[in-house]
């Protein structure tokens, strides 16, 4: 009847161990609430994991040990070095593809108990609806996330790229194909073609969902895919009577759920507003009327001037965004930070929820550098220490610094939380050129009469202005 | 009888599992959001385990047997790659607190002045 419960040799020593392994998975998850404890959070979950794995391997009737060998290595081969050798920097993506192939995984078994169990004859209908549920999300998250990888990894354009406005049309008619491939077995068809309908259409729809979404609304669909994965290895539980699945997926589900709400709000978007698609072509027209407005009063600074402003600050606060992580730029960054404090300068860093390309990505990066985990501001504590603050330096950070958000009621982010770093005695911003961010919005920021902007890469600007420091 | 008694059990469960994951996860600042997505990330590659069961089946052919060797591939490069990735990160957190001063995680040790308001 239940296709897990036919080949387990004690049902109940199994469950005693699925048990112990996903009350591991709360402790762990509980310790990754403060830096301290997080190693050792990561490590129980870890070991629960370990248990898991283990208790399905001592409860199996039939061999097939070589088969499980050789995709435990592989897989071994293949995750060991990606994550020992990852850049920092490189992380959201490095997280996009270990959430693909979890998904992959999800369809793959989904696949093969339809295909072991005949369609699913002689199986209980909730069973078969489960597996075809996870058959879809775990489809869609996997091809969603490889687009997001190439995405991330600059392989496809971060641009979105869409069917305009047949966009929505497109992914309902994908979204409606796949539900009703998957009604017609669940309702007693066997047949395969059917099966593998319902897997390509929710890949074209994995595809079709991310690729319209724009490469700074990427850390809500990272976390999103994530919560589709957990949820999808949940429903994979439910059909194979497994506890340690059930508990594991929903945990993720439930933790993708709630960080993809957080990066929405810090986003003032609503999840459904981002999954139809990036920014229109509304937002860029206005970001282009709003630059004819400004255009001639940009103020540009040097190194050894922005060195000198830095150098008789009391008070700095650092605003780091993606342009940092792309410069490789957080040792530089950590380096000037040394050479202030050396000089009495009270430097701290504010960051943005959505600063980057995946949630935390910032505070990954600073750490890897060093940066003391105290320096670090989260944007509400950070807002109101910028009217004290005599000098704001922006590396590599743009819409989430424009005070059209604040100030502009018919600006497309009108109303997203930004860091106010306009409220302090002067800003510095540094970036490559005067072009747009991701959103095409015209930054006020960069008009302000406060501001100087220090026109280059963020790695080789900061190394300068240390550099001037030191003749100072 | 006894299906529906599974299906309410596993339901329960679930819902119950969900209500955990809300009540766990919402405690973590927002500075761990990247190890904890990666760390989550690791755990639903607990999927493994549906590969390692229905491989031990009787009846898979030939091409069955090459999807779950690919499921188990995919499930052990999301487990193993996940928390190794995780761990790496989550160092880069812990090795500065540790090197100050454990009582006082805010550890503004006569570094910056003293000054901080």
């Amino acid at each position: 009847m239940i296709l897990a419960t036919s080949f387990l040799q004690d049902q109940s020593f199994l469950d005693v161990l699925y048990i112990v392994a996903f009350g591991l998975f709360i402790q762990g998850l509980r310790g990754l609430s403060g830096p301290t404890t997080a190693v050792r959070g990561n490590r129980i979950a870890a070991v629960g994991m370990g248990i898991a794995v283990l208790a399905t391997l001592l409860n199996r009737f039939e061999g097939n040990w070589g088969l499980i060998v050789l995709g435990v290595v592989l897989g071994t081969a293949v995750g060991v070095p990606a994550a020992r050798q990852v850049k920092m920097t490189a992380m959201p993506q490095m997280v996009a593809l270990f959430n693909g192939v979890g998904g992959g995984a999800v369809f793959l078994i989904s696949w093969s108990e339809f295909r072991l169990t005949h369609g699913y004859s002689n199986t209980a209908t909730y069973i078969a609806i489960f597996s075809l549920f996870a058959a879809i999300v775990g489809s869609v998250s996997f091809w969603g996330s490889n687009i997001a990888f190439g995405k991330l990894q600059e392989i496809i354009p971060g641009r979105p790229i869409s069917f305009g406005s047949a966009q929505q049309v497109v992914n309902l008619v994908l979204l409606i194909l796949a539900v009703a491939a998957g009604v017609d077995i669940a309702a007693g068809d066997h047949s395969q073609a059917i099966f593998i309908g319902l897997l390509v259409c929710s890949a074209l729809l994995g595809n079709a969902v991310v690729l319209p979404i724009g490469g700074a609304d990427m850390p809500v669909v990272i976390s999103l895919l994530n919560a589709f994965t957990g949820l999808s290895a949940a429903a994979t539980g439910i059909a194979l009577d497994n506890t340690a699945l059930i508990v594991a997926g929903m945990i993720v589900g439930a933790s993708g759920t709630i960080l993809t709400n957080l990066m929405a709000t810090a986003m003032n978007r609503s999840i459904p507003a981002i999954v139809a698609g990036g920014f229109g072509g509304g937002g860029a027209v206005e970001g282009a009327s709003g630059a004819g407005e400004h255009a001639g009063t940009v103020r540009s600074t040097s190194a050894a001037d922005a060195a000198i402003q830095l150098a008789y600050a009391s008070r700095v606060v650092i605003v780091p965004g993606y342009g940092m992580a792309v410069a490789q730029a957080q040792h530089a960054v950590r380096e000037l930070t040394k050479e202030l404090e050396a000089r009495q300068v009270e430097v701290s860093y504010a960051i943005h929820p959505v600063a980057g390309r995946m949630p935390g990505h910032m505070n990954v990066l600073l750490a890897e550098a060093d940066v003391p985990y105290d320096q670090l501001k989260e944007m509400d504590d950070a807002n109101p220490e910028f009217q004290r603050t005599d000098v704001s330096l922006v590396i590599g950070a743009n819409d989430v610094t424009n005070p059209a958000a604040k100030n502009t009621p018919s600006s497309p982010i009108y109303g997203m939380p930004i860091l106010e770093v306009a409220d302090s005695r002067s800003v510095i911003v540094i970036k490559r050129s005067m072009n747009p961010g991701f959103a095409g919005i015209e930054n006020e920021l960069y008009f302000d009469p406060k501001t100087a902007m220090l026109f280059g890469d963020a790695k080789s600007a900061v190394s300068e202005i240390t550099a001037e420091l030191a003749h100072i | 009888m006894i299906l529906a008694s599974t299906l309410t059990t596993n339901l329960a469960i679930l819902v119950l599992a969900g209500f955990i994951g809300f009540v766990v996860i919402s405690k973590v600042p927002n500075t761990l959001h990247t190890p904890l997505m990666s760390g989550t990330n690791a755990i639903h590659g607990i999927v493994l385990l549906g590969g390692l069961l229905i491989v031990g089946a009787s009846g898979n052919g030939v091409f069955n047997k090459i999807i779950l060797v690919i499921a188990i591939a995919f499930g052990t490069i999301n487990v193993v790659g996940g928390f190794l990735v995780t761990d790496r990160m989550l160092e880069m957190f812990k090795s500065k607190p540790k090197a100050q001063d454990e009582n006082q995680p805010t550890g503004g040790s006569g570094k910056e002045g003293g000054g901080t308001p």
